[in-house]
C-alpha cells in the first residue's frame, strides 16, 4: 500500500524511463479527473457498505432500540450471546443445511455438467433447460415450491397418493425430516444449473487429448474420470464449493416463505434468526452482536477454503 | 481458465466423436427427463395459474384447466391492496432503476479504473471488490437506520441505491475489464480528432463496452427484480411493496385464507420477464457469470 502514496520524485526513480517533470505535471492533472469517475461508485460503497459496516460494530456494543435512545453496554450482548440457546442451534441447522446443500449441488452440478459437457446435439437446449430455474428470484422459487409441496392443493401430496405411494394426503410440511428436504431439494433444483455452468467451463478447459490418450492405453471412464478429469477442475470445483457454502450459510428467503421457521420453529437459519431478532423484536445492537458473530463464522469459513484450494495448487 | 470461458450455452464447433446409436439415444433419453424434471415446476405453475376459480384450490392433477382457460386467478391478484399492476409497477420501478443507476456508476468507475493513475486508485479498487466478501444480510440493520436518517427508509429510491451498491463489486470488475479491451489507439485517434472527456466516453468507448453494458445491466435487473430480504425489511408500507413481497403477504394469508390461484398467477408474473431476458440475451448472461466466476 505505501507505494501508492509515494511522492513523485520516488516514484520517478522507480521508473526513470520517463522524465521526471513531465510526468509530475501530466499526473497532477489526470489525478483528479480518475478520481471524478470513480467518485460515484466510491460514494455508494462508502455510504451504503463502510459506514453501514462500521456501525454493525459499533451498534453490537450497545442496547439499541427502535425508539429512544440507544445506551452503551460494551460487551454484554456477546456475552448474552453466547448462552443465547436459540442462536446456536439456528446455526447448527445452517451448518446442517450447508452440508446438505452442498453436497447435493456439487453431486448434480457435476452429474449435469458432464452429462452436457460436450456438443452434441441438442446440449445447448438441454443446458438451457437446466439453467432456467437459476434466472426466476428465490422468493419465486420458495412461493411455487410453497404451492407444490401444500398439502390441500400442492403437487407432491397428492402425486404420491395418486400414484398409490402413500395412504392418504401426508403433510409435507408438518413434520421435520420431510420439510427440511423438501426445502434442500428445490435449492437443488433451483441452483444446480448455476453449478453445472462453472464446473462445465473447467470440463471444457481439459484438451481432449489427455483423456483420449489415457483411453487408448485401457483406462476406464471411473478411472479417467478420477486421475484426470477431478484434478483438472480443481479450480472450478473450489470455486463452485466457495459460492456454495456462502451462498448456503446465509439461507433465508425459502426457510421464511416455504416454512416460516417451522415445523416447531425447527428450520430457523441464522440470517433468519438475526432477522427476528432485529425486526420483529427490534433489539438492534443484538442482532447486530449476532450479524459479527456469523459475519467471523463466514469470514473464518473462506479463508479455510482459499487455503484448501491455494494447498492443492501448490501440490500440482 | 478463461480459455473455457464460453461466452453462451451452446457450443462452439468442436472436433466431435461419433458415437455409436445407441450411446447417442441413452443420452437424448437421460438429457431429456432430466430436462423435464427441471422445467416442470415452472410449466406447472403458469399452466395452473391459468385455471378458473372453481379449479385454483385444486391439486394440479392434471396440471391444466380442465374447464378452459381462465385468468380469474389474475384478476383476484389485482383485487389485493392496490393491485397486481401497481406492484408490477413498483417493482419495474426500482429493477429499471437499479440498473440504470448500476450501468452509469460503474461505466464511470470502470473508465476511471482503466485509463486514469490516481492516488489510492488501488486501495479505492480493493475497496469496491471487497465488499462482494461481506454479505449485506450482515449490515441490514444499520442500513436500515442510514436510509431513516436520509428520509430514504421506506422509499423504492432507497432501495435502488441499496440494490445499485450491492451490483458494484461484479459490475465495476466488469467494466474495468471491457475498457482494459479497448486498444488505446483507438483513443488516441479520437483525441487527436478533437474527441474529449465524457463524449470520448460516450461515443468513442461506448459501442465498444456494449456487451460489458448488457451484461452488468441484466445482472442488475434480475437481481433487484428478484430480491426479498431488504425489500421485506425496508418496506413498511403496504403501497410501496415489490412483487416478492406482496406475494409472501398473500402466500401467508395476510389476505384472508390462503389464495393458491393468486400465488400460481404472480409467480407466473414473477418469473416471466427473468425467462424472457434470460433467453434473448443469454450469451451476455452466461459471458458475465464465467467472467465473474473465473476471476
Amino acid at each position: 500500500m505505501s507505494g501508492i502514496t509515494l511522492p513523485s520524485t520516488a516514484a520517478s526513480a522507480v521508473a526513470p524511463a520517463v522524465p521526471a517533470p513531465v510526468r509530475k505535471s501530466r499526473r497532477r492533472r489526470l489525478d483528479w479527473t480518475g478520481l471524478v469517475y470513480v467518485a460515484p461508485a466510491l460514494v455508494l460503497v462508502v455510504g451504503f457498505f463502510l459506514v453501514p459496516l462500521c456501525m454493525t460494530a459499533w451498534m453490537s456494543l450497545h442496547n439499541w432500540p427502535l425508539m429512544g435512545n440507544p445506551r452503551w453496554i460494551g460487551t454484554a450482548n456477546y456475552k448474552a450471546l453466547w448462552s443465547d440457546y436459540n442462536f446456536w442451534n439456528a446455526l447448527l441447522f445452517t451448518l446442517r443445511y450447508t452440508v446438505a446443500a452442498t453436497a447435493g449441488l456439487m453431486l448434480v452440478g457435476l452429474a449435469l455438467a458432464l452429462l452436457v459437457e460436450k456438443p452434441r446435439r441438442m446440449a445447448g437446449f438441454y443446458r438451457t433447460a437446466f439453467f432456467m430455474p437459476v434466472v426466476i428470484g428465490f422468493a419465486s422459487a420458495s412461493l411455487l415450491w410453497a404451492w407444490l409441496s401444500n398439502v390441500d392443493s400442492g403437487l407432491f401430496s397428492a402425486l404420491a397418493q395418486a400414484l398409490g405411494l402413500t395412504e392418504g394426503r401426508v403433510n409435507l410440511l408438518a413434520t421435520f425430516e420431510p420439510a427440511f428436504w423438501s426445502v434442500t431439494i428445490m435449492v437443488i433444483w433451483k441452483m444446480a444449473g448455476f453449478y453445472m455452468v462453472i464446473l462445465m467451463s473447467g470440463l471444457q478447459a481439459i484438451p481432449p487429448d489427455y483423456l483420449e490418450a489415457a483411453r487408448i492405453d485401457g483406462a476406464g471412464f471411473l478411472r479417467r474420470f478420477r486421475h484426470i478429469t477431478l484434478p483438472l477442475i480443481r479450480r472450478p470445483f473450489a470455486l463452485a464449493l466457495i459460492l456454495c457454502v456462502s451462498g448456503s450459510m446465509l439461507a433465508f428467503d425459502h426457510f421464511y416463505i416455504i416454512l416460516a421457521g417451522g415445523p416447531q420453529n425447527r428450520t430457523i437459519t441464522a440470517v433468519y434468526w438475526i432477522f427476528n431478532q432485529s425486526f420483529v423484536s427490534f433489539r438492534l445492537g443484538y442482532g447486530a452482536a449476532l450479524s459479527m458473530v456469523l459475519l467471523a463464522i463466514l469470514v473464518v469459513l473462506s479463508v479455510i477454503q482459499l487455503r484448501l484450494l491455494r494447498d492443492r495448487e501448490d501440490a500440482r | 481458465m478463461t480459455r473455457a470461458a464460453e461466452p453462451s450455452l451452446p457450443d462452439r464447433a468442436r472436433p466431435r466423436r461419433s458415437g455409436i446409436p445407441l450411446h447417442a439415444a441413452l443420452f437424448h433419453l437421460t438429457a431429456a427427463v432430466v430436462a423435464a424434471l427441471f422445467l416442470a415446476p415452472i410449466v406447472l405453475v403458469v399452466l395452473a395459474s391459468l385455471r378458473p376459480a372453481s379449479e385454483a384450490g385444486a391439486p394440479p392433477l392434471p396440471p391444466w384447466p380442465t374447464t378452459g382457460l381462465s385468468t380469474e386467478s389474475y384478476g383476484r391478484l389485482e383485487a389485493f391492496g392496490d393491485g397486481l399492476l401497481h406492484y408490477a409497477g413498483n417493482s419495474l420501478f426500482v429493477a429499471l432503476g437499479t440498473t440504470i443507476l448500476t450501468i452509469l456508476v460503474s461505466v464511470l468507475a470502470g473508465y476511471g479504473f482503466s485509463r486514469f493513475r490516481f492516488p489510492m486508485k488501488k486501495l479505492a479498487f480493493v475497496l469496491i471488490l471487497s465488499t462482494i466478501m461481506i454479505p449485506f444480510q450482515s449490515i441490514l440493520t444499520p442500513l436500515f437506520l442510514i436510509l431513516a436518517k436520509l428520509g430514504l427508509q421506506n422509499t423504492l429510491t432507497g432501495l435502488i441505491l441499496l440494490y445499485a451498491t450491492l451490483q458494484l463489486p461484479f459490475s465495476v470488475f466488469m467494466m474495468r475489464n471491457a475498457f482494459d479491451a479497448v486498444p488505446k489507439e483507438i483513443e488516441e485517434a479520437a483525441r487527436v480528432d478533437g474527441v474529449t472527456g465524457l463524449r470520448m466516453l460516450v461515443f468513442v468507448m461506448g459501442p465498444l463496452i456494449l456487451p460489458g453494458i448488457v451484461s452488468v445491466g441484466l445482472f442488475a435487473f434480475l437481481n433487484a427484480w428478484n430480491e426479498f430480504l431488504a425489500a421485506l425489511v425496508l418496506l413498511t408500507d403496504q403501497s410501496r411493496y415489490t412483487l416478492p413481497v406482496l406475494m409472501n403477504a398473500v402466500r401467508s394469508g395476510r389476505y384472508g385464507a390462503v389464495d393458491w390461484g393468486a400465488v400460481q398467477a404472480g409467480v407466473t408474473v414473477m418469473m416471466i420477464p427473468c425467462l424472457l431476458l434470460f433467453l434473448t440475451l443469454q450469451r451476455f448472461y452466461i459471458r458475465g457469470l464465467t467472467a465473474g466466476a473465473v476471476k
